[in-house]
């Protein structure tokens, strides 16, 4: 599914040059459930921004789904983000002014969905992270857990091929964590490559494979 | 542009941002409001004035007899000017620049009109032909006063439409003899005058018949001329000149001013046409400057709307918008609030306008907007408000959609 060759990547300021990721290869077979674990500086937030197309890469190939990932305009990037990759963050990112289900159906309405079928198709995924009876609530009247699950709805309604998770749990209690993280075993049960970024062991461990970066490079 | 589900996302935008839309709106319905009641008002204001002046000839001067406060070559002051026909037929003979020239005897008081068992009362003026241009009188029906009637004294007279319709209803009056203050006089036509109801009372009659019966002298007791299109120191020369020469046929000091009552329209008009031009010039300054002051306002929103919706804008993008999609949003929400807002502004300020157009004030009168302005004024501040908006629209689109999400 994620073919990474070589992938370097460094940010210039002003005086310095920061290597960030410096070479990555990486293989991640469609279905897989992978964690990357690293300390802060370690690169893992760049690596996920490379894989989420929400940034550039220096030099090397990354391959999605049989397409090469590389120098795309604005256009095209968003046009493959919606096509086959979910997100979700720590801090949720749903739209204040929009209620869970209107959140949700978002991407359906820039893959250009009809419009009736939004709703509906929205409502199938509330109903399957349980949260069907708060599909017309705004997001600051549900917790965290809850909003994280509309999240991992709106993440999942596009059909994408991977979901990719930043800190997905760094914002919530243990018991909500575990929650969480079952829902992503059901996604990855129905065969949808799901990876995570976190600093928590135990929420790495249910995962099938860790990737541990260190200094911009895979640490195995 | 007609894509049903983007304006849905705007709407639903607007309806869940009241205080953000509100603020865009505002500034710009205010902006457009203003300069619209700025403009109505400008135009009121000439409007009213040009109204003052619309029932009399512009280039005109009127002579009235007045009072000596100079003694003169051992004449006392005190001593009132009068006015004879030989006075009209010097200004006939001497001034080749007047084209219309008529003098006016008056009838002391309103007088007693009576037709069958009808009696009303209106005043009646003496004058020649030439008076009907001098007051823009438009005959409808029969003659004005003529040469003839002069010449041999007649007793004609012509009505106004206020009088006419008084005396006779909707009857036919040409031809009928009417008895006015114990005198047969035979109606001739019937007038009509832009001046108003008021001016319409009054009766016509030949000048020399009423010297004949109420005076028995060759008395007038105004002198009024037009002269064609002179420039207004032309005309303040002939001014000038009517002066000194009645100074030396009245004996009285070309200085007094207080001997001769002269009233120079034609001055009067241009001082009112000088001052449009400068109100004119300092409305449209201020115009300006209102829509200048919309244009920062709307700028200001917009780069604080785009910056308030940073996050909003990472999000969409992480979730497959595109560039355009989100430049577009922006942009077809700003031109839709503006837009609506100026519409509004402008209705608001011909709504106003019409109300105070509906009353009756001296000098301001029939406000309008040039239409063509306001709305072009209001396009003016759509496309601001849009430009204004694509800058900063367009650097959001652009910036990384997880540093977006992190900004607050």
């Amino acid at each position: 599914m994620i073919q990474l060759k070589d992938i370097r990547k460094a940010y210039q300021t002003d005086y310095t040059r920061l290597e960030v990721l410096k070479g990555i290869d990486l293989d991640i077979k469609a279905g897989e459930m992978v964690a990357v674990m690293g300390s802060s500086g370690s690169g893992k937030s760049t690596l996920l921004n490379i894989l989420g197309i929400l940034d550039d890469y220096d030099s090397g190939d990354y391959q999605l789904d049989g397409t090469l990932i590389k120098n795309l305009s604005q256009t095209q990037a968003a046009q493959y983000r919606n096509k086959f990759i979910g997100f979700v963050f720590q801090s949720f990112n749903l739209l204040p002014f929009k209620t869970a289900w209107e959140n949700v159906a978002l991407p359906l309405y820039y893959q250009k969905v009809d419009r009736k079928d939004r709703r509906d198709i929205a409502m199938e995924y509330l109903r399957r992270v349980g949260l069907a009876d708060w599909a017309e609530h705004l997001p600051n009247q549900m917790s965290g857990g809850q909003q994280q699950r509309v999240a991992i709805a709106r993440a999942l309604v596009s059909q994408p091929k991977v979901i990719l998770a930043d800190e997905p749990t760094g914002a919530l209690d243990s018991t909500t964590s575990y929650e969480v993280m079952d829902l992503f075993k059901q996604v990855n049960d129905e065969g949808i490559t799901v990876i995570l970024v976190t600093h928590e062991h135990d929420i790495a461990d249910m995962a099938s494979r860790i990737i541990r970066l260190k200094d911009g490079m895979i640490d195995n | 542009m007609f894509d049903i589900d983007k304006w849905q996302e705007i709407f639903n935008s607007i309806r869940r941002h009241k205080l953000r839309t509100a603020l865009t709106a505002l500034g710009v319905f205010w902006g457009i409001f203003m300069l619209t009641l700025l403009l109505g008002a400008g135009k009121g204001l000439q409007n009213g004035v040009e109204y003052q002046f619309r029932d009399d000839a512009t280039n005109s001067i009127y002579i009235r007899r007045g009072v000596t406060s100079m003694p003169y070559n051992g004449l006392s002051k005190g001593r009132p000017i009068q006015f004879y026909n030989e006075d009209f037929d010097y200004l006939a003979d001497n001034f080749k620049d007047i084209d219309h020239l008529t003098a006016r005897f008056y009838l002391t008081g309103d007088q007693t009109v009576a037709y069958g068992a009808k009696k009303l009362s209106f005043p009646v003026r003496a004058v020649h032909p030439d008076h009907k241009y001098l007051e823009n009188t438009i005959v409808v029906e029969g003659r004005y006063v003529n040469p003839i009637d002069l010449r041999e004294f007649r007793k004609v007279a012509v009505l106004g439409k206020t009088a006419k319709e008084g005396i006779f209803g909707e009857d036919e009056a040409i031809g009928k003899e009417i008895n006015i203050g114990g005198l047969i006089y035979k109606v001739v036509g019937i007038y009509e005058d832009t001046g108003g109801e008021n001016e319409m009372r009054v009766i016509y009659i030949p000048v020399t018949t009423a010297q004949k019966i109420y005076s028995g002298t060759k008395e007038l007791h105004q002198l009024m001329f037009t002269a064609g299109d002179l420039s207004v120191p032309e005309m303040k020369k002939i001014e000038e000149r009517i002066r000194q020469d009645f100074a030396v046929r009245h004996q009285f000091d070309p200085k007094d001013e207080k001997a001769l009552n002269m009233f120079n329209l034609a001055e009067e008009f241009e001082q009112f046409q000088n001052l449009f031009g400068a109100i004119r010039i300092f409305v449209w300054f201020v115009g300006i400057g209102t829509l200048f002051a919309g244009i920062i306002g709307v700028s200001n929103i917009m780069l604080i709307v785009v910056k308030d919706r940073t996050k909003e804008i990472g999000i969409r993008k992480a979730l497959g918008a595109t560039p355009y999609s989100i430049v577009s949003m922006i942009i077809q929400e700003a031109v839709f609030i503006t837009a609506v807002a100026g519409y509004l502004g402008l209705m608001a300020g011909i709504g106003l306008m019409a109300l105070l157009g509906s009353m009756e004030v001296d000098y301001f009168r029939n406000p309008q907007v040039h239409l063509g302005v306001a709305i072009t004024a209001t396009i003016v501040l759509v496309i601001a408000g849009a430009l204004a908006g694509l800058m900063p629209a367009m650097q959001a689109a652009k910036i990384n959609p997880v540093i977006a999400m992190k900004s607050d």
